[in-house]
């Protein structure tokens, strides 16, 4: 049957219970790939910047501003980098930003495949894996200048608790227990967390803080966008507790991000 | 010298149909109905791990009765279908319409092509933005596809039940309303009663958000 884009025939010929949808879609030769030129061109791609995240009382939040840079431009202003992985994880992501929306996009049909094949979702250890898994695949680009870094972070259903994520390069994954940030501004960010955090705040106290963190990272790096009261862009903030995955209403950012500005931090 | 059997292709297809609805009959029917916010799909199934009824996309659920590797084959193969089609475009692009040409005509191919048809018929409906958008298919063994509306069955006894159901259906009625008529359809002409445990339900409903799908719990199912 045919080896084209979704057609009349259902792919019944090569099914192979235990494969994952990667492993489909490379099956039909239609994975995801960047061809490089082996000269190694510096390609100035638009570059997502600062993300974190962190525990709190009833799981996690994880936030990130809006702004992708290509080179010391502005690419885009109003970039999603905080993204549900499913009903329970959220993912956000670092780096060249092309790259990593479409990893993304990915890993959550990856998700979303298991669980519909399976008839239940992995375990969060396993969604941690997996990524790490995608993003080890990734490092031929990370030697040429592309490099992803994601935050994961969700509900753990079996534990009743919410845990984080952090990656590396080469796709190590490491716990952490109480913070982490990414991205060009993320040092400044964990710079921030580190002398403001307590685990166990109530919901509003976790926004203030993120808000507050990523607004002291745009102060320090350029590439990192604050708060934009004049056109209206506000960072993107979710949480994972008990109930899943929720972003947190815009309005409700602005309030907090308007608030933290006038107040003068 | 042997002189190659001669086997006309009226009765070659006559012994495949057989063979094919032969084995369907052995196993129980699921039906379909709409209800006022979706559609409920029902199965008398005891065995509450080899399920008969899955989800395969946001607004689309598969059902399949016969033989349990064979239909769940096809329904690994639509996952397939409906996730690489809504990775390569959009999540809007998958309609319940192509999955059930896909399977009619993989069944169709399989029917004439294999050495042995498969013994199955699968149901796909999907849940519209307004009931009058719903629909309802079934693929038979060899490949026929059928449209049907507001209630559909398929399996050996497939023809009583949706004459049943059709007898009692009204369109809004509620969830529960539409399990009743369900169940009775199923309960006629048996004389022992089934047990809550014993169903296999999940519904596609349009209020659900993103992912309409959801498994009725064994409570839902005793009242």
């Amino acid at each position: 049957m045919s080896r084209d884009l979704p057609g009349d025939s259902l792919p019944i010929e090569q099914i192979d219970l235990s494969g994952s949808f990667s492993s489909f879609l490379r099956s039909r030769g239609l994975e995801p790939s960047w061809d490089l030129p082996s000269d190694g061109t510096a390609l100035d791609a638009p570059e997502g910047t600062t993300v974190l995240a962190f525990r709190y009382g009833a799981g996690v939040v994880m936030a990130g501003d809006r702004r992708a840079t290509a080179g010391s431009l502005i690419a885009h202003r109003r970039m999603q980098k905080v993204f549900s992985a499913d009903r329970y994880s959220a993912v956000a992501i670092s780096g060249t930003a092309g790259i990593a929306i479409e990893l993304i996009r990915l890993f959550q049909t990856e998700l979303e495949h298991y669980e519909k094949l399976e008839g239940h979702r992995l375990s969060l250890e396993g969604k941690a894996n997996y990524l790490a898994a995608m993003i080890r695949r990734q490092l031929p680009m990370a030697f040429q200048g592309l490099v992803v870094i994601p935050l994961f972070a969700g509900f753990d259903e079996e534990s009743g608790t919410g845990r984080l994520f952090s990656f590396d390069v080469v796709g190590g994954r490491y716990e952490e227990i109480d913070y982490t940030a990414t991205g060009s501004g993320g040092r400044d960010a964990k710079l921030y967390l580190r002398s403001a955090y307590s685990p166990d705040t109530e919901e509003p106290a976790a926004l203030r803080l993120a808000v507050e963190a990523l607004v002291r990272a745009a102060e320090e790096d350029s590439a990192t966008g604050g708060p934009d009261l004049r056109r209206q862009i506000y960072p993107n903030v979710a949480v994972v507790d008990a109930d899943g995955y929720r972003e947190v209403a815009d309005d409700l950012v602005a309030a907090t991000a308007r608030e933290i500005l006038e107040g003068g931090l | 010298m042997t002189v190659p059997f001669y086997v006309p292709p009226e009765q070659l297809m006559k012994d495949r149909a057989e063979f094919a609805r032969k084995g369907i009959a052995r196993g129980r029917s699921i039906v379909a109905v709409e209800y006022a916010d979706g559609i409920l799909l029902l199965a008398e199934n005891p065995s509450g791990s080899l399920q008969k009824i899955g989800e395969v996309y946001d607004r689309i659920a598969f059902a399949g009765v016969g033989k349990y590797t064979e239909f769940e084959a096809l329904r690994v193969a639509g996952i397939r279908h409906a996730d690489l089609k809504g990775y390569s475009y959009a999540r809007e692009d998958v309609t319940g319409k192509a999955l059930a040409n896909a399977y009619a005509q993989t069944l169709g191919h399989i029917f004439t092509q294999e050495v042995k048809p498969y013994e199955v018929e699968v149901m796909v409906a999907e849940v519209g933005r307004t009931a009058a958008d719903n629909q309802l298919f079934r693929v038979t063994y060899d490949g026929t596809l059928y449209a049907d509306r507001k209630v559909s069955a398929i399996g050996g006894q497939d023809e009583e039940l949706r004459a049943r159901l059709e007898a009692q259906f009204e369109p809004g009625a509620a969830l529960a309303v539409a399990l009743g008529w369900a169940k009775a359809a199923f309960q006629a002409e048996r004389e022992d009663e089934i047990l809550p445990e014993d169903w296999e339900a999940a519904v596609i409903d349009r209020t659900l958000g993103r992912r309409g799908f959801r498994r009725l719990a064994v409570e839902e199912l005793s009242a």
